[in-house]
């Protein structure tokens, strides 16, 4: 691996002083207060219709400004998916626009009918109690397979089945030709093989960012300025025009630093009914801010799902065929639609296709009254690693294999293309999971273990376990890929940075001052990177999602940085046009051929700036495009405890092990897969929002009821990587965001039926459903 | 409901300000007086966001009446770092064990981490999660912020035993 000089070094990050002084301002540290404040009148029931809302009440209330309705706002129609549009050219591409900024049609509980505005909150509660409601009911359903038998009305008018969207991507008749059957069904059936169906389910998990949503808006000469906790600006800017029915130009939308997002606010939510608040106001300083309570269930968790898998496998260990037919349950609007089960799938099928000669990937995405779902870190994939991960861990516990090897021998390789994705983009140019589970296994201390944990009896007992996983890089082909980067030389020598993607807390102001060092030839520590995006001010880009921006927006980011490069080498050459040899920009000055000092940077910049035949600002601003795309991998190792009677499971050690392809920070990475281990291990364990079918209503929306992780929950995590660069990557590195957080959960259930010979199939694997499956098993 | 006026010390100053009497010190601290270090998370003493300390103990601000803290003295993450500038051992453990990733959570972490310093005591890692465990982090899984803590104590009392060493 080529030695890099700032890439892959492990720099402070550039926000650590100002987070711990508090210094670093978020959305609601930036508001001018005392201002005006907007609170949502949810409903009561989860489908029906308004009828009437009397306000007359509400309105006596002191302090109160305004009561706004669903009878009162634009009957725009608008998506709220942080997706990148799409112009004419490519229209069938575009999100489906299915919200409103507040609705008469009432789809799910809680769904945002009124809104208050008071001079302060106590008078916004005290006039939401206030409002009378008049509603037409429909009957609830929250079941997605129920809701398939249909409802009257259908939950969206446009979909009368309630089916957002079914795929199936099956192996082509002429592949399944050359293996000597028809169809897929007759591979799983070979009776030279050995067979095996599950049905697994895995239920909503919810984001708990520790900051909540919430945006301010006020007006500047004829523009909306929102300021906004969101992953997404310049998605939540063109929303925000859509909605209102305005020029996009006509809306800024500024991100401060913000409290964690975990695809929460890879939605837009409220910035475009408070814009559209302040408009009513004269422009007044409207701030919205949802409670603990609401971001449970008013914002998006991720889609809960069930998972028919079917597989056929020879005595060799080798994988024949699998099938997997996937439900997701969307609830009542859609959001990031049939992508996210299509993630849960496809990874399904990519993990271990290696041997496989018929497949059969099907999903259907449905509407139920049910809370709308979204993005939430690694989008589906986490879900679909469960599918993949008991059906391995179910094949290796019943013929007595060792786990390890059996998905080594199946799981993917460099040679890996999906077949299924056009042009062949979704491929591992690079895998190094067998280097991955090497060291995890060697942490975890696999074979001792397995070998000291067979055979166990008695109320406590231990085991071990793995899950492999997959993961792709940013969503080309599937979906537009470009990103913009500026740079700008200052007077001084050092260089201004200033990018549309965002840091949302992961690091990406730190690995973009990185390599925008290491594509000038300057230190990291020279240079000062913008981290609020202002869209009248920052270039564009989608933003954060899709563990993208380090790949995409790096590349953007490298190629500024290189041209920037090329402009400060070309004007030294004009002002030293007889310096021998090639000119070298390094060590903070400008060499010649022969390795003469010609100009140092600082010099060199302020002649630039104020030279009285040329002066010249220079910069380089870069938009590139992406059209690949980059498998990254690796695997969770865990070790448990678990207490048979009381149904609980204690981690005792875990490690993640990461195939990232080049680190461009490694302790930010470390970072990463702390956090992404935390959230699995929340996910495997406990982590469920947990909804009353009857009414559709979340029944568990307090930090007490829905438990994260804290510290005593958590072992130790050990985080470790295997660098194989990536060819494509910009400077070899691949997705890292998301990925930690896919595999914990998986190998947590295949430590405790290590441990008991009990296999669970719903995650999380609450208390309550280890207690039922041991006394199922008859251990208690 | 008619104003009052609360005076105490707050990161060593001597303040009076006006609030109303059903106010939490959360929104007295962050709406009023500036101090936008301490977090609102949840409003209801569950994410810890809010910590600072009050007479030394480590308190949620959102559970917390303004009216109580009359004559009280408080401390938030403005007021450590010396008058120069120079970060509090715990702030800097905090950026050297790379602690913080969003760093909403963090200031409220940083005050119980205070308390622990401010106890001359030593902690075991098992003590320090134990005395974290009021506060939510979403973005760590608390690996990195327990060492920053394990550092920042091993830190002052290393430099207290240097002194002590040095008065013998």
């Amino acid at each position: 691996m080529q030695e890099l000089r700032e890439v892959g070094r492990p720099v402070v990050r550039v926000d650590a002083a100002d987070k711990v002084t508090g210094r670093a301002k978020f959305t609601d540290d930036l508001c001018p207060k005392p201002c005006l404040e907007a609170k949502i009148l949810h409903s009561t029931i989860a489908n029906g219709r308004v009828l009437s809302i009397d306000y007359s009440a509400a309105l006596e209330v002191e302090g109160v400004v305004a009561v706004y309705t669903c009878f009162d706002v634009p009957e725009f129609a608008y998506p709220v998916a942080g997706h990148p549009w799409y112009a004419d050219s490519a229209a069938a591409k575009r999100d489906q626009a299915d919200r409103r900024l507040l609705d008469d049609r009432v789809r799910i509980y809680g769904d945002n009918i009124a809104v208050v505005v008071a001079e302060d909150t106590v008078a916004c509660d005290r006039a939401l109690k206030l409002i009378r409601v008049e509603y037409e009911e429909y009957p609830v359903v929250y079941d997605a397979l129920e809701s398939l038998k249909g409802t009257n009305p259908p939950v969206q008018e446009r979909k009368p089945d309630n089916i957002v969207a079914h795929t199936c991507a099956v192996t082509p008749a002429e592949k399944l030709a050359e293996a000597g059957y028809e169809t897929v069904e007759q591979a799983l059936e070979d009776p030279a093989y050995r067979h095996v169906a599950i049905h697994c389910e895995s239920r909503e998990q919810s984001q708990v960012h520790i900051e909540t949503c919430v945006s301010y808006c006020y007006m500047e000469g004829h523009k909306i300025v929102c300021v906004s906790s969101t992953q997404i600006p310049h998605v939540v800017r063109r929303v925000i025009g859509q909605a209102l029915g305005i020029p996009w130009g006509d809306v800024r939308v500024i991100k401060p630093y913000i409290g964690g997002g975990f695809g929460t606010k890879q939605d837009v939510h409220y910035e475009p009914l408070n814009a559209w608040i302040c408009k009513q106001l004269g422009g007044r300083c409207v701030r919205l801010e949802l409670s603990r309570e609401e971001l449970f269930w008013d914002t998006s968790g991720r889609q809960p799902k069930t998972f028919d898998v079917e597989c056929s496998y020879g005595d060799d260990m080798r994988l024949h065929a699998r099938k997997i037919v996937a439900y997701s349950n969307t609830g009542g609007y859609i959001h990031h639609g049939h992508a996210l089960v299509l993630n849960s799938v496809n990874s399904f099928r990519w993990l271990y296709h290696t041997n496989e000669v018929a497949t059969h990937s099907e999903a259907y995405t449905i509407h139920t009254n049910g809370p709308h779902t979204g993005a939430m870190r690694a989008y589906g994939v986490p879900e679909g690693n469960w599918a993949a991960e008991c059906l391995m861990g179910d094949i290796a516990y019943d013929n007595g294999w060792d786990g390890l090897e059996f998905r080594l021998k199946n799981v993917y390789t460099d040679a890996f293309v999906d077949e299924f994705t056009p042009g062949g983009v979704v491929a591992a140019h690079t895998c190094a999971v067998p280097e991955c589970a090497q060291k995890g296994a060697e942490y975890i201390d696999w074979y001792r273990k397995r070998a000291e944990y067979a055979n166990q009896t008695g109320p406590i007992r231990h085991g071990v376990g793995v899950s492999f996983f997959v993961y792709k890089t940013a969503v080309a082909p599937f979906a537009l890929e470009t990103a913009t980067a500026q740079v700008t030389l200052n007077q001084d020598g050092t260089v201004q940075l200033q990018m549309g993607a965002t840091e949302i807390g992961q690091g990406a102001d730190t690995v973009f001052s990185q390599m925008a060092a290491e594509a000038i030839g300057i230190d990291t520590e020279d240079v000062h990177i913008v981290s609020q995006q202002d869209t009248d001010v920052t270039p564009y880009d989608s933003g954060a999602y899709a563990s993208r921006q380090t790949y995409v927006s790096g590349t953007a980011v490298k190629k500024a940085g290189e041209t920037l490069r090329a402009k400060i080498l070309a004007f030294a050459r004009r002002l030293s046009p007889d310096a021998p040899g090639e000119l070298d920009l390094r060590d903070h000055a400008i060499w010649d051929g022969n390795g003469e000092k010609v100009w140092d940077l600082p010099a060199f910049a302020l002649e630039a700036y104020y030279n009285l035949d040329a002066a010249d600002q220079l910069s380089a601003h870069e938009t590139i495009n992406v059209h690949t795309n980059a498998i990254a991998g690796g695997c969770t190792f865990a070790e448990v405890t678990v207490d048979i009677p009381l149904g609980q499971v204690t981690v005792n050690k875990i490690i993640n092990v990461q195939d990232s392809g080049r680190l461009i920070n490694p302790r930010l990475v470390e970072q990463q897969i702390h956090g992404g281990m935390a959230q699995g291990i929340g996910y495997g364990l406990y982590e469920e929002l947990q909804i009353d079918p009857k009414t559709a209503r979340v029944l568990n929306p307090t930090l007490l009821d829905y438990k994260i992780p804290t510290t005593m929950d958590l072992p130790d995590l050990k985080a470790d990587f295997v660098e194989k660069p990536d060819p494509t990557g910009p400077y070899g590195n691949k997705a890292v965001g998301e990925t930690p957080a896919i595999s914990p959960a998986a190998a947590i259930r295949d430590a405790i039926l290590n441990a008991t010979g009990v296999k669970f199939y719903v995650e999380p694997m609450t208390p309550q459903r280890l207690f039922e499956g041991f006394k199922e098993a008859g251990l208690i | 409901m008619d104003m009052r006026i609360l005076t105490c010390t707050v990161n060593g100053r001597r303040v009076q300000v006006g609030y109303d009497p059903r106010e939490s010190l959360l929104d007295t601290l962050r709406n009023r007086l500036g101090l936008t270090s301490v977090k609102r998370g949840c409003e209801v003493g569950e994410c810890g966001a809010c910590t600072v300390l009050i007479d030394g103990v480590a308190t949620d601000t959102c559970l917390y009446l303004t009216s109580w803290a009359e004559g009280k003295d408080i401390l938030t993450v403005e007021g450590l770092q010396a008058p120069d500038g120079t970060l509090n051992p715990v702030q800097q453990a905090f950026i050297d064990e790379f602690a913080v990733q969003c760093g909403f959570c963090i200031p409220g972490i940083i005050m119980s981490a205070m308390e622990m310093i401010n106890s001359g005591k030593t902690y075991t890692r098992d003590e320090i999660r134990k005395n974290l465990s009021g506060h939510l982090c979403r973005c760590t899984g608390y690996q990195n912020v327990i060492n920053g803590v394990e550092r920042a104590i091993q830190i002052v009392h290393d430099s207290c035993g240097e002194q002590e060493q040095e008065q013998e």
